[in-house]
C-alpha cells in the first residue's frame, strides 16, 4: 500500500498495481472503514481501479492524521468482515436494432452473434470504477474473444441504456451521451436516477451479470427502442 | 420576492460552494469557481455559508427585481449599474421593486458573483444548487440561466448594509502565480521536466472552461503515459500526452488516467479561475504543511474581514 499526497486536502492510496478482485475488496474495505473512523472530517471518497482518493476537511484535520489513520488500518479485520459483494443481474436486449456494432463485432471476431451474446452473458463482472459521467460504471473484464477497440470516431449520441464494450471493459450508458464504445445491446434498467437514493442499482465492488432478454421482455421492462 | 433574468449574457449559472459526498457515483464538485469572492459576497450580505449566488461570466447579466432586495456583487471588476447609477462592487446595495441591475465586463477577470440577502431559493440536487450543465443538475432544471427565468429569493429582513474596506478587495491581474502542492505522479517526471514546469510561464488557452484550464507553454513529459484511472482532486495538474498542462477545476471528471504533478492550492484557484484566454500563469512549489497553514490563515482572514456599515 502506498499513500501519496494528492492535494492540500486529499491523499491517494494505492492498494495494488493492477485492478483485481482482491484489490477491489481492499479498496471497498478501506473506504468503509475510513467513513466510520473519519466521520465528519471526511469530505468525499473516490474509489477507482486500484486506488482510493481520500478527501478530508483541512480545517478539522490534517494530512498527518489522515495518513496515520490509513497506515494503521487493521487489515486483519478485513477477512472477518462480510464481503458486501452483491451480484446484480442486468437484463439486456442484444440485437442490431439497439446494438449498432453487434453484427460488426461478431464479424470482426469471426463469431456468430449468439456466441458474442453467450460470451458477454457467460461471466460475472466486477464494478471497478464509476466516473466519466454520473452513473457510468466500468465493468471488467470481458472475455478476450470479444474485446474490441474503441471506435475511431466516437458517436455524437449514444442512447441511454446502451450496453457497450471497449477493450476488456463493458458498461451500460446511464444517460444519452457522446461515446466511442462498441454498442451490442440495450438494458431497460435505469442505471442512474438522481431523484431517488441510492441513485444507482450497482456500486463499486459489486458483481454484475448480464442476462439476454427478447424484444418483448425489453419493452415490458420499460426499455425504449 | 423574486428576481427576473432579462439577459443572461455569455454564461450565468446558479452556484454555491459545490456538491460533496457524491463523487463515487461520478458527480463532480461544481460550485463557484472563485470561492473567495463567492464567500465574501455572502459574508457581506449576512448570508449563511453556502447560500446560492449567480456566477456571471464576462458580465452581460441584466436582472429586474419584483420586490425590494438587498444585493451585493463581488468578483471580477465589472461595471455594476442599478438603473442608471454606477455603483461599487464589494458592497451591499438596495435593489427596489422594479429596479434593473446590469453587469458589464471590464478589462480583467471573468467571473462576478451576484448575491441577494438570504440567498436564492431554488430546489437543490444532492444537497447543492450548483449548476453542472453536463450532468443536468442544479440551477433551474440543470441549465444555465436564460432570459425569462425567475429566481425566488428569501425575505430581505436584513437591514445592515455592509461593504468591504477597499484595502481588503482582492486584486485581479492578467498574470497569476499559482502555488502547487507536489503530489500524485510527481516522481514520474524527470528533474529537468519539473524544473521546466516551475520556471516557465504558461498561457491560458481559449479551450479553458469550468472543467479545466488548458495551458500552453514548454512541454512536460512524464516517464509513464497512461495509468489506471484514479480519483482527481480539485486543482490537479494533469499532463496529457502532448505535454501541455491542464489544471482540473470545479466541473472536472472525477476519475482520469493521465499523470499528474500535484495540485494547485485552492486559494489560488480563485485567482486562476478569473483568468481569460491569453493571460499567463507561473507555478511555485510549496510543502503540504505550508498549504495547510495558508488555508487556516485564510479562514481566519475570512472570519475577520474588515467590513464597514454603509450609512
Amino acid at each position: 500500500m502506498r499513500v501519496i499526497n494528492a492535494s492540500e486536502n486529499s491523499l491517494i492510496v494505492y492498494l495494488g498495481e493492477q485492478a483485481t478482485p482482491d484489490v477491489s475488496d481492499k479498496i471497498y474495505y478501506l473506504a468503509d472503514e475510513l467513513e466510520k473512523v473519519l466521520t465528519t472530517d471526511l469530505i468525499d471518497l473516490i474509489p477507482s481501479y486500484a486506488s482510493l482518493l481520500v478527501i478530508f476537511n483541512p480545517l478539522t484535520t490534517d494530512h498527518f492524521s489522515v495518513r496515520n489513520t490509513i497506515l494503521s488500518m487493521n487489515w486483519e479485520a478485513q477477512s472477518n468482515t462480510k464481503k458486501r459483494r452483491e451480484t446484480i443481474i442486468l437484463p439486456v436486449y442484444y440485437d442490431e436494432e439497439v446494438g449498432d456494432d453487434l453484427n460488426n463485432l461478431a464479424e470482426k471476431k469471426r463469431l456468430a452473434v449468439d456466441e458474442v451474446i453467450e460470451l458477454h452473458t457467460g461471466i460475472s463482472y466486477l464494478v471497478y470504477a464509476i466516473g466519466f459521467a454520473p452513473g457510468f460504471a466500468y465493468l471488467g473484464e470481458v472475455d478476450e474473444k470479444i474485446a474490441a477497440q474503441r471506435l475511431s470516431t466516437p458517436r455524437m449520441n449514444v442512447p441511454r441504456g446502451s450496453v457497450a464494450i471497449a477493450d476488456r471493459q463493458t458498461a451500460v450508458y446511464p444517460a444519452p451521451s457522446p461515446g466511442g464504445w462498441n454498442l451490442i445491446g440495450r438494458c431497460p434498467v435505469k442505471m442512474y436516477d438522481p431523484s431517488t437514493p441510492p441513485y444507482m442499482p450497482i456500486g463499486i465492488g459489486d458483481t454484475v451479470r448480464f442476462e439476454a432478454i427478447d424484444r418483448k421482455k425489453f419493452l415490458s421492462l420499460g426499455g425504449e427502442i | 420576492m423574486a428576481i427576473e433574468i432579462n439577459e443572461a449574457g455569455f454564461l450565468s449559472l446558479l452556484q454555491d460552494r459545490g456538491r460533496f459526498g457524491h463523487h463515487r457515483i461520478g458527480l463532480t464538485t461544481g460550485g463557484a469557481m472563485d470561492q473567495n469572492a463567492y464567500r465574501i459576497c455572502n459574508k457581506l450580505l449576512g448570508n449563511p455559508e453556502g447560500a446560492a449566488v449567480i456566477e456571471a461570466t464576462l458580465g452581460g447579466l441584466v436582472v429586474t427585481a419584483t420586490a425590494d432586495h438587498l444585493i451585493c456583487v463581488t468578483g471580477a471588476p465589472v461595471e455594476l449599474k442599478i438603473n442608471d447609477e454606477t455603483l461599487p462592487l464589494w458592497s451591499c446595495h438596495q435593489l427596489k421593486n422594479g429596479d434593473t441591475l446590469s453587469l458589464k465586463a471590464g478589462d480583467v477577470g471573468l467571473r462576478s458573483y451576484l448575491g441577494v440577502a438570504n440567498g436564492f431559493d431554488t430546489d437543490s440536487n444532492f444537497d447543492s444548487v450548483s449548476t453542472v450543465v453536463r450532468e443536468k443538475i442544479g440551477g433551474i432544471g440543470g441549465e444555465k440561466l436564460a432570459a425569462g427565468d425567475i429566481l425566488n429569493c428569501g425575505d430581505a429582513e436584513s437591514t445592515l448594509q455592509m461593504k468591504l474596506l477597499s484595502e481588503q478587495h482582492p486584486i485581479y491581474n492578467s498574470h497569476v502565480s499559482l502555488r502547487v502542492i507536489p503530489g500524485y505522479q510527481y516522481d514520474y517526471f524527470s528533474r529537468i521536466d519539473v524544473k521546466r514546469f516551475f520556471s516557465n510561464r504558461y498561457k491560458v488557452s481559449d479551450r479553458s472552461d469550468r472543467m479545466g484550464y488548458r495551458l500552453l507553454g514548454p512541454s512536460i513529459h512524464s516517464k509513464s503515459k497512461q495509468l489506471l484511472s484514479e480519483g482527481i482532486s480539485l486543482g490537479a495538474i494533469q499532463i496529457p500526452a502532448d505535454g501541455q498542462p491542464i489544471v482540473l477545476l470545479n466541473d472536472r471528471q472525477t476519475i482520469g488516467g493521465y499523470p499528474k504533478l500535484g495540485s494547485v492550492l485552492s486559494l489560488d484557484i480563485s485567482l486562476l479561475a478569473q483568468l481569460r484566454p491569453g493571460n499567463t500563469v507561473e507555478f511555485k512549489p510549496i510543502s503540504i504543511e505550508t498549504a495547510h497553514n495558508l488555508i487556516h490563515l485564510n479562514e481566519y482572514y475570512i472570519n475577520e474581514l474588515k467590513m464597514a456599515e454603509l450609512m
